[in-house]
């Protein structure tokens, strides 16, 4: 019998190298089956930038835009309607955009308007709370859910309520602000949505 | 920390108290052969093959569209659109084919060493059942990207059920689901091919192993370790000739394994085609009813069975000789144990007649190969000019047929009239590597 | 037997079949393509893919679809810009992001040529780079066919030539009639000169074969790369399973 004493050190050493080795073999080669979950080229295609005329979108007037399966809220805001924004700052969780709902909408849109030319108005139309799409009530009159209402969106699920500028009133079910979507003027009278300036650029 | 890990195994012990006695008795006192050869890898690596299909099948069953309609630009969308989409579908269609080499290799080791005699005669047979579900799950596999072979050869060979005598039509259209293939062929072959048959080939796996695991493993030089010296350096009890096989096969498994994927990565990642063998030329064609390939054939490893079917003529105005061949040229297989009477079980023992007939029966399936193949239509005019290629080739193939069934009918002859003339059989293993 | 000469014996049988395959497979591939001129195409070349792209988006886009391919895709594998591509390629209207669908209804195409043009995504991987190649190389004026083409790779195909500017106009010599059997040509000669010569045609078409290539497998232009990678790896692992393996066997004699 020629090797009867054992190396166990040796084996210990030779048996973890190889266990490690092969275990990252395995983790690398899990990594492609992972990934192949992430969204294909495919679904990245279908959630492509939209582009969007406003030259049909009188002031006050409304559209909803599918970006992402997501409605995008196009609003031509009239000096009346902007005027209003200031006036409800009190009654809101979050006027400035920087508390709640910072993560609410990039830096170019986190202003009183909450949005890049004060006049047109891009938010994502899913309500904070538990992602109902909300009606558009832009006329200033009182309202059975508001008898204050200065023109905004209200959700008919859980009567959450927004100004014209998407922020969200307090005392109601929802969180936040309505999200802005990236977008950007290619221009004055065409918005891309999905896309940063910084990026456009 | 290591202390968590006892706790819980402790608890687990406590409440499954056979699972550790399982443990010892399949893997750390299962006493192999220490005379394990190159012929033995291919047992683990039939089971990792096995591991690859199943986990890299469920991942194209992600994204895969089993509709006629869907089913080819399905898998145009997981080799471009799917992030390692190519990746996961090449080590599927690269890992069909190695099953087959490794499952072929494996069979031939139990012929030549004698494995599917006294006492494994059912480990041989589970593992007959294990290579015809196989086959149908290749062939079912195939037909899933709807390319215009998968049409084509869906086509020719569930034709085949049709000669067969009164039922033939009916049984065609019933495992069609329609007239031809088609929505309905496609979708049954989808849940057989994901879910049905990969159920039973696990199951006929497990019932493989614990089959072997009953009688205890043969190997090359055929001498049952059980009948010999008892006693080695880990048990006083156990053959002296046998060894742990884990951790001493397990490590020595886990370099036939390194090569295999060397092998295998070799073809996924530089010709994952394989010339046009492991995907065919006319499967990148959709399917299409009117319009057949030039050249059907099978893939690779159904070519020699199909080559059988195609050999023999018609008779009595029916095809179904042909079928029956066909079947037949597996169904030998399994009458293996009953066919050989020879005593002596491995090939390093037995007479030379043993020895010509086997390389000539391996020489046939490989010939016959040829000619499923169309490789001996394409040859013979190259090589031999201007004749008479069907003559030529029908009578080629006829006598490979003819070589193939022989061999076993020579075997049972040889070892039933005694004219094997065998060498002595060791007591011991001898350690040849 | 010495310890190498067994190792040696163990080893060499697979690794002989491996490279038997190998070889046996090339050959085989080879022989498959039965006397057609070799086109070699070479798609890790990324200037000859983007000219051939270039040459498939002014000349064959018209009428055929590439629709697994999407532009967003040939501007990454090819490394050009969303602006190369969207200004110089896409002519077909679509999003970045969307596949090279031709505008060619293909109800009027197969009214007007017989067939419709047929989508070649995957014309490369299911021909064979020679033959597309070749095809592109074989055509010749022919008074006789409706669309006044005919093409000797593909006889009485139902394409028109859109090439012609740049190749020329190639006639056919045909071989001496025998009775009973159709015409059959003889050679390709070029009647007419193009704006390429000869040489510079068969590179023009090598170009636009190896980009069709490239089409019929995006992922080839990875594999290869990521390929080396997993080979070095495994021949380490093996390497290191090996001297594993042998220390255990240490204990069995």
């Amino acid at each position: 019998m020629a090797n009867e004493v054992v190396d166990h050190g040796r084996r210990r050493f030779l048996t973890a190298t190889t266990a490690v080795v092969g275990g990252i073999g395995i983790v690398s080669a899990a990594v492609p089956f992972i990934k192949s979950w992430e969204p294909s080229a495919r679904a990245k295609a279908a959630g492509a930038p939209v582009t969007q005329s406003l030259a049909k979108i009188e002031a006050g007037q409304m559209l909803t835009v599918s970006w992402r399966s997501l409605p995008v809220f196009v609003l031509n805001r009239t000096k009346a309607q902007l005027a209003t924004l200031p006036q409800v700052d009190s009654r809101l969780v979050d006027p400035k955009s920087d508390g709640a709902s910072a993560d609410q909408q990039p830096k170019y849109a986190q202003n009183e308007a909450r949005s890049i030319k004060p006049e047109w108005l891009v938010v994502i139309g899913i309500c904070t709370h538990l992602g109902c799409v909300p009606d558009f009530v832009p006329e200033i009159k009182p309202e059975p859910f508001d008898p204050e209402w200065k023109g905004g969106f209200y959700c008919p699920c859980h009567k959450s309520r927004y100004d014209l500028a998407g922020r969200v009133y307090a005392g109601v079910p929802a969180p936040k602000n309505l999200p802005v979507p990236p977008y950007h003027f290619i221009d004055d009278s065409t918005i891309q949505i999905g896309v940063d300036p910084k990026e456009a650029g | 920390m290591a202390n968590v890990f006892t706790n819980i195994g402790d608890w687990v012990n406590e409440r499954a108290p056979g699972m550790m006695p399982m443990y010892r008795a399949h893997m750390t006192e299962y006493y192999a052969p220490k005379n394990f050869n190159l012929w033995y890898y291919f047992g683990s690596l039939a089971l990792l093959v096995l591991v690859n299909q199943i986990v890299t099948g469920i991942f194209l069953t992600m994204n895969y569209n089993p509709s006629a309609a869907g089913a080819f630009a399905s898998v145009e969308y997981i080799m471009r659109d799917v992030e390692w989409g190519w990746l996961i579908r090449y080590m599927h269609s690269t890992g069909a084919s190695l099953f087959f080499v490794v499952v072929f290799l494996h069979m031939f080791r139990g012929i030549m060493y004698g494995s599917y005699k006294k006492p494994r005669e059912l480990v041989w047979l589970l593992g007959m059942l294990i290579f015809l579900v196989l086959m149908a799950e290749a062939f079912m596999g195939y037909v899933l990207p709807w390319g215009n072979m998968s049409f084509w050869g869906a086509k020719v060979i569930i034709s085949l059920f049709g000669t067969i005598p009164y039922i033939g039509g009916d049984l065609v259209e019933w495992i069609m689901g329609d007239f031809l293939p088609a929505d309905a062929t496609l979708n049954r072959f989808f849940a057989l091919h994901v879910i049905a048959l990969p159920i039973v080939l696990l199951l006929l796996v497990v019932l493989h192993i614990a089959a072997l695991h009953e009688v205890g493993s043969n190997n090359p030089d055929g001498v049952e370790i059980k009948k010999g010296p008892k006693g080695n350096r880990w048990d006083a009890l156990k053959p002296t000739d046998g060894i742990p096989f884990h951790p001493y096969y397990t490590v020595k498994d886990l370099v036939g394994v390194g090569f295999f994927l060397l092998i295998a990565a070799f073809i996924i990642f530089f010709a994952p085609t394989f010339g046009g063998w492991f995907l065919e030329h006319d499967n990148f064609i959709p399917a299409n009813n009117l319009a057949t390939p030039s050249h059907i054939k099978p893939v690779w490893y159904f070519t020699p069975f199909y080559a059988i079917v195609r050999m023999i003529p018609s008779f009595l105005g029916s095809a179904v000789w042909g079928v029956i061949a066909m079947f037949g040229s597996i169904g030998v297989l399994f009458a293996m144990p009953w066919l050989d009477r020879g005593k002596v079980k491995s090939i390093r023992y037995r007479g030379t007649g043993f020895k010509v007939a086997l390389g000539l029966f391996v020489l046939s399936f490989f010939m016959l190969g040829a000619v499923g193949a169309g490789i001996t239509a394409e040859v013979i005019p190259v090589w031999f000019g201007d004749i008479d290629v069907t003559f030529w080739e029908n009578l080629f193939g006829r006598v490979m047929t003819a070589i193939y069934f022989g061999f076993f009918a020579f075997l049972w002859a040889y070892t039933y009239f005694g004219w094997e003339k065998t060498k002595p059989v060791p007591e011991r293993v001898t350690t040849h590597d | 037997m010495t310890k190498r000469q067994l190792l040696m014996k163990r080893y060499i049988f697979p690794v002989a079949l491996a490279f038997s395959l190998i070889v046996g497979s090339v050959s085989v591939h080879a022989s498959e393509e039965g006397g057609l001129p070799h086109a070699g195409t070479n798609v890790q070349d990324q200037a000859s893919l983007q000219r051939g792209a270039k040459l498939f988006f002014n000349y064959c886009v018209g009428c055929h679809s590439l629709k697994y391919m999407r532009y967003e895709r040939i501007a990454s594998d090819l490394g050009l810009t969303e602006q190369d591509v969207m200004q110089n390629l896409n002519f077909t209207g679509a999003k970045f992001g969307e596949t090279v669908v031709s505008h060619m209804p293909e109800e009027s195409a197969a009214k007007w040529f017989g067939k419709a043009p047929p989508d070649l995504s995957l014309e490369v991987r299911a021909k064979g780079a020679d033959w597309v190649y070749a095809y592109l190389n074989s055509f010749y004026l022919d008074p006789s066919r409706p669309v006044g083409w005919n093409n000797t790779v593909f006889p009485n195909a139902s394409m028109p030539f859109p090439l012609w500017e740049l190749q020329g106009l190639q006639t056919a010599e045909m071989k001496p009639a025998k009775a009973g059997e159709d015409p059959a040509v003889e050679k390709l000669v070029l009647s007419q000169p193009g704006k390429l010569t000869p040489v510079q045609f068969q590179q023009a078409t090598r170009d636009l074969t190896a980009f069709l290539e490239y089409a019929s497998e995006p992922a080839a232009l990875q594999r290869h790369h990521y390929g080396i990678w997993v080979l070095l790896f495994l021949a380490f692992f093996t390497f290191l399973a090996a001297m594993l393996k042998k220390e255990y066997w240490k204990d069995v004699h």
